[in-house]
């Protein structure tokens, strides 16, 4: 069969998506954790991709995005590299034909997406604040002794949710640690701290947009069934969660290459799976050129460069474009 | 006396034509890199704009180089410049940096303090020989623009945009160093025939209307090349704010006639914003009014973070998209400014730009498929 891969490589996690030309998924996603290893990551999930797949499949087409959508498209030979905004709204999108706002929280970054008609018309994305993002969820789960999970069905048991201030996670994490100390219930105080965090989310990430039901939440928070009931009480509409809504950015980036591929009839550039047994080197220095001091990364493949980047004025980059022709 | 003055993008051409053909001396920062924003940080109040800080780096470098008295704009209403070159030079001072600072108060507000500071700077010079210096000053200037114009327009149109940037380098390095004004020209002809050898692609960018904040407009740097990089992603970009049409109409009052596409569209900021609201907010609003009625795809709005005039001119931004149809995206910039957020919502925002545009009919070529 010809398939179309997905890979979203992010701060947190890194998934795989094998879509089939329909835009069904072909095997269950891969969602792994990234470890800072993002290269180890992309090929242990290639080579557990490869165990699935039969002698029959062949890989037509590569889409990557997230963070290391650049990094990750060198390793593998991508036909379409794709911010993670536009392919989680495809993803979306395809989910749920009729959704007009996309909520997305991941590890590190959150983000609004409203669409009109089918296309992106607007969103926005945290750029200063890590408020409201998984990775302090995380964090406060393991503080109070719970997985993440449980952490989401305690919120649920809640009768009085707790007033936490949710515009810092500093300072969150403080003002729960009062309310704690002051006797109220764990169930009320993680339920507070959801609420906490959808309200920061909506007034700054939120400002100024408009948000129309449908709404479709995904990321790898809306699996915390707090979190969901909280923005559900916030917006007083109902909140879809997707099936796949933990790798919907990596199926929107296998939607956008199937797409691409089919349309301009062109040959995939993917490398293979010999990628997975492959050494790379990646390595970075700094630039003494002038002084902006550029931290300039390389990967090369045994003692081939395969891409340079980091550098302001090129001259790095420039350089790899010879090596590369 | 060694002179210096702060950078803002290739302004510094400008200035130095002009003090070096008053017979002074000039020590030009230099070019502001990691380090100058280092230095600026380290000695200015945390919520100043990124401007100041990014001049007090300057002046800094420069005084390394020898400079002693410092060449600085002045201003009125309600933006903060009009405060930085004092704040500056207290700052300096409580440094034990011994520099003059030499302020010019806009000659709207005062034209015989401005005399007086003239004359002050360049001596017993005659009104003729300062009348030529400023001439050769201009013609730099529009030189410069031009150039900058060709540059923005090729970017996205040429198979091969890292040669496009070595001539233009090449060109700026040649106009500054030009000793007269027919030199200039000469330098600005070859540059178009050169560019004009260039092998194109035959395509139709998506294009995008840059506004907002002078200094981030017009400082590659304080912008994260925000130009080069939607260039490279196959954008055309147009911005509000030329440099010597800015010279043009708040040095010489509007003497002279300088055509560029945005030159009426302060007008067309009423009835959004009908009120000086200092800094660039009124030509913020409209410019982008202009810039959606000439049917670009998007506006991009530039701006240091805290900046009171256009945070004023962003909040009209939801009448301005909802009336106009146009995407908007505003960038608040300092030195904590993230350069893969910017590059992730620029390739966003772009996407929505050529998928509404694709609905209306045209064949768009800014996307971001790579090869």
């Amino acid at each position: 069969m010809d398939l179309f891969l997905g890979i979203d490589v992010g701060s947190v996690s890194t998934n795989l998506v094998v879509i089939d030309p329909r835009g069904e998924l072909y095997l269950s996603p891969l969602y792994l954790r990234t470890q800072g290893q993002p290269i180890k990551t992309v090929q242990q999930g290639l080579s557990l991709l490869n165990e699935r797949l039969t002698k029959k499949d062949r890989i037509c087409g590569v889409g990557t995005t997230g963070s290391a959508r650049a990094l990750a498209a060198v390793l593998v030979g991508a036909d379409l590299v794709k911010n993670e905004i536009t392919s989680h709204a495809v993803a979306a999108l395809h989910a749920v034909p009729a959704v007009q706002t996309v909520l997305e929280i991941g590890g590190q970054d959150s983000k609004i997406i409203i669409i009109k008609d089918g296309i992106v018309v607007d969103f926005a994305m945290n750029t200063v604040c890590a408020a409201g993002t998984g990775s302090f969820l995380d964090q406060q789960a393991s503080r109070l002794n719970l997985t993440i999970e449980e952490f989401g069905n305690i919120a649920l048991k809640a009768n009085n949710p707790v007033r936490i201030a949710g515009r810092c996670t500093v300072f969150a994490e403080s003002d729960m640690i009062h309310k704690q100390q002051m006797g109220h219930s764990l169930p009320d105080i993680v339920a507070g701290l959801c609420e906490a965090l959808v309200r920061n989310y909506l007034n700054n990430i939120g400002k100024g947009l408009e948000i129309r039901p449908p709404v479709v939440f995904q990321g790898g928070v809306a699996a915390n069934a707090g979190m969901r009931e909280a923005f559900r009480k916030a917006l007083q509409t109902e909140v879809i969660v997707p099936k796949h809504f933990d790798v919907m950015g990596a199926y929107g980036a296998a939607l956008l290459v199937r797409d691409h591929i089919l349309e301009k009839g062109v040959k995939t550039n993917f490398r293979g799976f010999e990628v997975t047994s492959q050494k790379y080197q990646n390595s970075s220095f700094i630039c003494q050129g002038c002084p902006n001091s550029c931290e300039v990364i390389e990967i090369k493949q045994d003692d081939l460069l395969l891409a340079r980047w980091g550098d302001r004025c090129g001259r790095w980059t420039a350089a790899k474009a010879e090596t590369f022709a | 006396m060694r002179i210096t003055y702060p950078h803002m993008g290739n302004l510094y051409i400008v200035v130095r034509a002009l003090l070096l053909s008053l017979g002074l001396d000039v020590v030009l920062p230099p070019p502001t890199s990691r380090r100058t924003v280092e230095l600026g940080v380290r000695h200015s109040p945390e919520f100043a704009c990124f401007p100041f800080k990014l001049n007090l780096g300057n002046y800094l470098e420069a005084q390394e180089s020898g400079a002693d008295t410092i060449l600085m704009a002045g201003g009125v209403g309600p933006c903060r410049f009009g405060y930085y070159a004092q704040v500056q030079q207290q700052i300096l001072s409580d440094l034990g940096v011994d520099m003059e600072m030499v302020v010019l108060e806009p000659p709207d507000v005062s034209f015989q303090e401005i005399k007086d500071k003239i004359r002050y700077l360049v001596g017993g010079l005659s009104w003729w020989q300062i009348f030529k210096a400023v001439r050769f000053a201009w013609c730099k200037a529009r030189a410069v623009d031009i150039v900058e114009e060709r540059l923005l327009h090729l970017r996205p149109r040429v198979e091969d945009p890292l040669l496009l940037e070595k001539l233009y380098r090449d060109a700026l390095q040649e106009i500054d160093h030009a000793g007269d004004r027919k030199t200039v020209q000469r330098v600005v002809v070859n540059y178009q025939k050169k560019t004009g050898k260039l092998k194109k692609r035959s395509v139709k960018p998506l294009r995008i209307g840059l506004v907002g904040e002078i200094f981030t407009i017009l400082e590659p740097f304080a912008n994260y090349e925000m130009e080069k990089r939607l260039g490279l992603l196959g954008v055309e970009v147009n911005r509000s704010i030329w440099l010597s049409a800015w010279i043009n109409e708040h040095l010489f009052g509007g003497l002279l006639r300088v055509k560029y596409e945005s030159a009426h569209d302060k007008e067309l900021a009423t009835p959004y914003l009908n009120s000086f609201v200092g800094g660039h907010g009124v030509e913020t609003v409209g410019c982008t009014v202009g810039f959606a009625r000439r049917d670009y795809d998007g506006v991009i709005q530039l701006a240091p973070l805290t900046c009171m005039p256009e945070i004023v001119a962003h909040s009209v931004f939801p009448a301005l998209a909802k009336d106009y149809d146009i995407p908007l995206l505003t960038f608040y910039l300092d030195e904590h400014s993230g350069e893969a957020g910017i590059q992730t919502r620029l390739e966003a925002f772009l996407d929505l730009a050529a998928a509404r545009s694709n609905k209306k009919g045209e064949q768009m070529s800014g996307s971001v498929f790579r090869n």
